[in-house]
């Protein structure tokens, strides 16, 4: 649909294993309602999300030790869960490592 | 038999008294080295010598390069915004190193050979064989010595004029403020959450950057923390521990070496720049996020100080370390921790099912990874059963005949004994009139108790 809202979702660093192995997706959002990354949590979790949802999701937010990047900058320094996702965002949601 | 195990102790005997041999050598070069250091300065007073406390040996500060350091150090030398005075402030600093595997390898080879001044290693570890992939500091040769030790060994052969003080212990809460207090900058090279907010919290509570790496698989993450104004710490970013399920080591996710390699000559480079000033913007409120699997390299942006975090901000929570395992619920090691989830008659020890049922008809689980089931099996009966197939209840459906006959025992293993007690009772419970058992210690056990030629990993 032309009025689609088009994002990038990127799931990295092992976040991509509860995500059908996928790395990279382009989406196509109904255009026509309004999406922050607060519904795009919601969707992934309803329509993408393959196995163990409390290591994605806890509460309405993301686990700790997940950070969530929107066009590569922190989601925290946009608005969080509130963010209101635009045309062609790139969304990337990373697993903290801790080995080394 | 009893010969060849009577040679194969004293080969094992010979090769330790070899390694140990080696290091009381390489502590011997080292002292010798401070006491013509301590002469050179003119000193007597045994100021040079006296760093067993943990205490950073102090000496003179260096204001000249000598003809060696201008040899040795030239192509650097030449570098723009580096100069003899960089060389010198290299020379004059104390980088503190937690953690001697994957990433504390090349970062320790990096700058010692670059010139640091003194350089602290801590490890609580041993040098063994799974490391040799990735730790390439560590030589066959010295298989069983501390590898703070094994590391000192290779990083005077590189640079002689490098001091190094060993910390042979885990880094903890009570030892961390004697050990880091006299450091410049602390590279955080661990491989477990606990000690990653010990040393964070530490690291803001003595006022020191904290360059920050970790690996996983083929991937890396690259951070500075506590660094300048605005630069955040490790609990801005993370102000709660990940839920210990969704944290997987090396050892149980596996890594390739030429990864952690990156990530470790880059934590080099940024403790540089830190100490050298001038040579270029470091990685601080930025993370470098590295993909081996595609070959890229992201940097993006991370949150500044959190206002209110309860360790960096201006009024925190923690001013004093505390019990980190306990914060995170998890070990700060990754030694075998047994899970003790079945009863004892659930259970089953190697020497038993090797005696007494190997040769009898039932099914053989082994609940390990496929890739890892590839490396080795128990025997040709073994089937393997990926435990996420258990959990998924989708081995129902493949062995579906099988799981009819009450009369067969079932056998679960994996390569220590732990997630083999997880498929047994997860199985129990669809099935309580089977016998299911678990062997206890895995694939380790078979090899330490039944057959010492069996591949271990």
């Amino acid at each position: 649909m032309a009025n689609d809202l088009k994002l990038i979702l990127e799931l990295s660093a092992g976040a991509e294993l509860l995500f059908g192995n996928i790395k990279r997706r382009q989406l196509s959002l109904d255009g026509s309602q309004k999406w922050t990354i607060g519904s795009l949590l919601k969707w992934m979790h309803a329509n993408i999300l393959t196995r163990s949802p409390e290591l994605f999701i806890q509460g309405d937010t993301v686990r700790p030790g997940i950070l969530v990047l929107v066009n590569d900058t922190d989601w925290e320094l946009l608005g969080g869960l509130d963010y209101e996702l635009q045309q062609n965002d790139n969304i990337l949601f990373i697993s903290t490592l801790h080995g080394g | 038999m009893l010969g060849v195990e009577a040679l194969r102790n004293e080969r094992s005997r010979l090769r330790q008294e070899i390694a140990d041999l080696r290091s009381a050598i390489c502590k011997k070069e080292q002292s010798l080295r401070e006491l013509e250091e301590a002469l050179a300065n003119g000193g007597g007073n045994g100021d040079g010598l006296a760093d067993e406390g943990g205490e950073r040996n102090t000496g003179t500060i260096q204001t000249q390069l000598t003809n060696d350091d201008i040899a040795r150090y030239s192509r650097q030398l030449i570098l723009p915004n580096f100069g003899v005075q960089g060389q010198l402030r290299l020379k004059n600093s104390s980088v503190l190193i937690v953690g001697m595997g994957g990433l504390g390898c090349p970062a320790a080879q990096y700058l010692a050979a670059a010139g640091v001044g003194y350089l602290g290693l801590i490890d609580y570890d041993q040098v063994e064989r799974s490391n040799f992939h990735r730790q390439t500091l560590h030589t066959e040769a010295r298989c069983g010595m501390a590898k703070t030790e094994s590391a000192r060994i290779a990083l005077l052969e590189l640079n002689p004029s490098c001091r190094i003080h060993c910390h042979s212990e885990l880094i903890n809460s009570h030892n961390a403020s004697n050990i880091m207090r006299s450091y410049d900058v602390v590279l955080d090279c661990s491989d477990n959450v606990a000690t990653r907010y010990l040393l964070n919290d530490a690291c803001v509570i003595f006022r020191k950057p904290l360059v920050s790496g970790s690996a996983l698989k083929m991937d890396g993450q690259l951070t500075v923390y506590n660094y300048g104004a605005q630069g955040p710490c490790y609990r801005c970013i993370y102000p709660v521990p990940p839920p210990p399920e969704a944290v997987t080591n090396c050892g149980d996710g596996g890594v390739l070496g030429a990864v952690t390699g990156v990530i470790g000559s880059l934590q080099a480079l940024e403790t540089i720049k830190i100490i050298v000033g001038g040579l270029g913007e470091v990685l601080a409120g930025r993370m470098l996020i590295f993909d081996g699997t595609t070959g890229q390299f992201r940097n993006i942006r991370i949150r500044s100080k959190r206002s209110n975090c309860h360790a960096c901000s201006s009024q925190p929570l923690i001013t004093d370390l505390i019990d980190y395992e306990l914060f995170c619920g998890m070990h700060a090691t990754d030694k075998d921790h047994p899970l003790q989830l079945l009863e004892s008659d659930q259970r089953l020890d190697v020497q038993t099912y090797h005696d007494k049922l190997e040769s009898q008809p039932h099914l053989l689980f082994d609940v390990r990874s496929t890739a890892e089931f590839e490396i080795c099996q128990l025997s040709t009966n073994a089937i393997n059963l990926p435990l996420a197939e258990v959990l998924d209840d989708s081995y129902l459906k493949r062995f579906a005949v099988e799981l009819q006959n009450k009369d067969l025992p079932i056998i679960v293993l994996c390569r220590r004994g732990n997630d083999s007690q997880i498929a047994v009772q997860h199985m129990r419970n669809r099935f309580p009139d089977h016998s299911i058992r678990d062997l206890i210690g895995g694939l380790h056990a078979w090899t330490r108790k039944v057959d010492p030629d069996f591949p271990i990993y």
